[in-house]
């Protein structure tokens, strides 16, 4: 048989796996060999993020706990599901709480908002899980110092982001959790109109640091959780905590590989 | 209840030697064997599914926004077990010799492509799997629209903060939500700096840095873990502590006896009125919170911890006790609340500054 017979038994598959496109694309086709599989790794702007070759312990799941990359992915699963929210959702008192609303009742087997819900209550807990992995296994010590010092920036960003996000619903539930939440600003030491120290900041009889201009107030906007919060808090969670977060998260993978990969037993 | 956590605490997590021998001639690490993951599984799932039966308790626990603190209780029991079974496995090599678990031979690698990539497939598959179920079986709760002028009652911030929220009932805002979040951060951060054991890298251990592990999960199963629990489940309407299986009354009296340090001092003791001024009524409080903070540590460092001072050296055991001291000044301010009904070591809400 000639090659031209063999590729045409192989089917549609073989076919597309041979076209000119599909080659462009992934060039390695399947790997099947040793030296396709690292390059497949390699030669993948995604997997390239992992080394090629890894200690045996270190692809355990009894090791690992998957912890950690399953906050990453979701991450991107609240991305997307994120994005997709936006299209339905506006920032204003007027409409916020009406069209989260409307996504329930008009979009036919909707269930983007609650996926992005849950999904940012599992993330706040695979976070914390995979700090507690990291502890476990004294992964934070040198030289992975640093790195540990951005996975707690990443785990205040994770909690942030969730927390700026619990406001947008606007409804009973998210106006009083953030109220409850930025009362305790109210309270800063100096910074807060109710902080100890705050009374000592002043000219004379003014004050500066008073319900207008502390820091509750640079929060929310105004004096109370109104629609200046929530447009603060929408763009926070939108554009701002993301834009902070992922700049983290390059910095925390980058120094995972620089640090010497996952840790392993001398 | 929390006494009693507190009091088997260091012997099942213990941080020094004394602990550890105890803990052995109990034989507490049996916790970590398969029998007892199972034991501990049992137990949480009796607890909840008798629990479960009870209108008050399914109320709470099925809330759809309480639903991840359940999953919560369940994956960090498992992940406590898990860690620790690891831990007391490889202690037992070690005493013995042996290599850990983990380790292999370093020339003998596998390859990212397909080991890794398929067991990363699988979990990301089973996580969406997981996330459409309970999308599919729980609706994303929606309550009334907001209204500015009525406030539910109780009033409760996410859940992951409600351990922050716990700390009110026993510290004014600029402690439970500023200073001691702050803290938590810088503590968290410091971990590596402080912790100068080069053992234990790479693998499940306890037996070699007790202490670090002790500490630890003292801060997050007890300190963090168990508040938010309690903040979730155990406090109803006016923040009031509310049993399990109890009915969130709203109308539940609960009687403000609680008195500052120094009413203690110049009412009850000496019988005199409050001295009018602030620095001679707060005197007593002053020295009870200096001498906390700048006798125990140099006492510390000559007596209990005194190898560990050596280690650190001065600046590093500084920052330590300090972290520590602020760590333990919660379990304690909660106790002298309990017993004494005290509101305020210092009170001068003149300036906002209450401990």
């Amino acid at each position: 048989m000639s090659n031209k017979q063999k590729e045409k038994k192989g089917g549609l598959l073989t076919w597309l796996g041979n076209s000119q496109v599909w080659k462009s694309i992934i060039r390695s086709g399947i790997p099947r060999e040793r030296r396709g599989r690292m390059f497949s790794v390699l030669n993948s702007v995604f997997l390239h993020l992992h080394p090629v070759r890894m200690p045996r312990h270190a692809v355990k799941l009894k090791y690992t706990w998957c912890a950690g990359g399953l906050s990453f992915y979701i991450f991107c699963v609240l991305t997307i599901t994120g994005i997709l929210l936006m299209f339905y959702y506006r920032p204003t008192v007027e409409y916020a709480y009406t069209d989260i609303m409307d996504l329930g009742e008009q979009v036919p087997l909707g269930i983007m908002r609650e996926i992005h819900r849950w999904a940012a209550h599992l993330m706040v807990i695979t976070v914390w899980i995979h700090m507690f992995r990291v502890f476990m296994t004294g992964s934070y010590k040198p030289p992975r110092e640093f790195n540990w010092m951005v996975g707690v920036i990443l785990l205040v960003l994770t909690l942030l982001l969730s927390f700026t996000g619990y406001l947008l619903p606007w409804d009973q539930l998210a106006i009083w959790a953030i109220t409850v939440g930025t009362n305790m600003a109210r309270a800063t030491p100096f910074l807060g109109h109710e902080g100890p120290g705050a009374a000592l900041l002043s000219i004379g009889d003014i004050n500066l640091v008073h319900a207008g201009s502390d820091i509750r107030f640079a929060l929310l906007g105004g004096r109370f959780v109104g629609e200046a919060a929530l447009l603060r808090f929408y763009v926070l969670h939108c554009i701002g905590f993301p834009f902070i977060i992922i700049i983290f998260m390059a910095i925390h993978f980058w120094r995972i590989r620089k640090d010497g990969g996952i840790t392993t037993p001398v | 209840m929390l006494t009693f956590i507190l009091l088997t605490f260091f012997f099942i997590f213990p941080p020094n030697d004394w602990f550890y021998k105890w803990n052995k001639k109990f034989k507490l690490d049996l916790i970590w064997t398969n029998k007892g993951g199972i034991l501990i599984l049992l137990g949480l799932l009796t607890f909840f599914l008798f629990g479960l039966t009870d209108e008050n308790f399914k109320l709470i626990a099925l809330k759809p926004d309480n639903v991840p603190i359940v999953g919560l209780i369940f994956l960090v029991a498992f992940f406590t077990w898990l860690s620790m079974k690891q831990a007391t496995e490889n202690d037992k090599r070690i005493d013995n010799n042996e290599k850990v678990n983990e380790y292999h031979d370093p020339d003998d690698k596998v390859l990212t492509w397909p080991d890794l990539v398929y067991i990363e497939l699988i979990a990301l598959v089973l996580c969406t799997v997981l996330l459409v179920v309970w999308s599919i079986a729980l609706p994303a709760p929606l309550e009334q629209p907001a209204n500015p002028t009525l406030s539910p009652n109780p009033s409760k911030a996410p859940w992951y903060f409600l351990g922050l929220q716990e700390m009110l009932v026993y510290f004014d805002p600029w402690i439970a939500g500023v200073l001691f979040p702050t803290l938590m951060l810088i503590g968290l951060m410091a971990i590596p700096y402080l912790d100068t054991n080069k053992e234990g890298v790479g693998y499940y251990s306890f037996k070699q840095r007790k202490m670090a592990v002790s500490f630890f999960m003292f801060g997050w199963l007890v300190l963090w873990v168990l508040l938010i629990v309690i903040g979730t489940f155990l406090r109803g309407p006016n923040w009031n502590f509310f049993g399990p299986f109890e009915y969130w009354d709203i109308h539940k009296l609960e009687p403000l006896t609680n008195i500052n340090l120094s009413d203690y001092i110049y009412i009850i003791w000496f019988r005199s009125g409050l001295p009018e001024n602030i620095l001679l009524r707060e005197i007593g409080g002053f020295i009870l919170i200096l001498g906390y903070f700048l006798i125990l540590p140099p006492l510390f460092a000559k007596t209990m911890l005194k190898k560990l001072y050596q280690k650190l050296g001065n600046f590093r055991y500084s920052v330590f006790i300090i972290l520590i001291l602020f760590a333990m000044s919660l379990p304690i301010k909660m106790y002298l609340r309990w017993l004494f009904n005290l509101k305020y070591i210092i009170a001068i809400p003149e300036y906002f500054f209450n401990i």
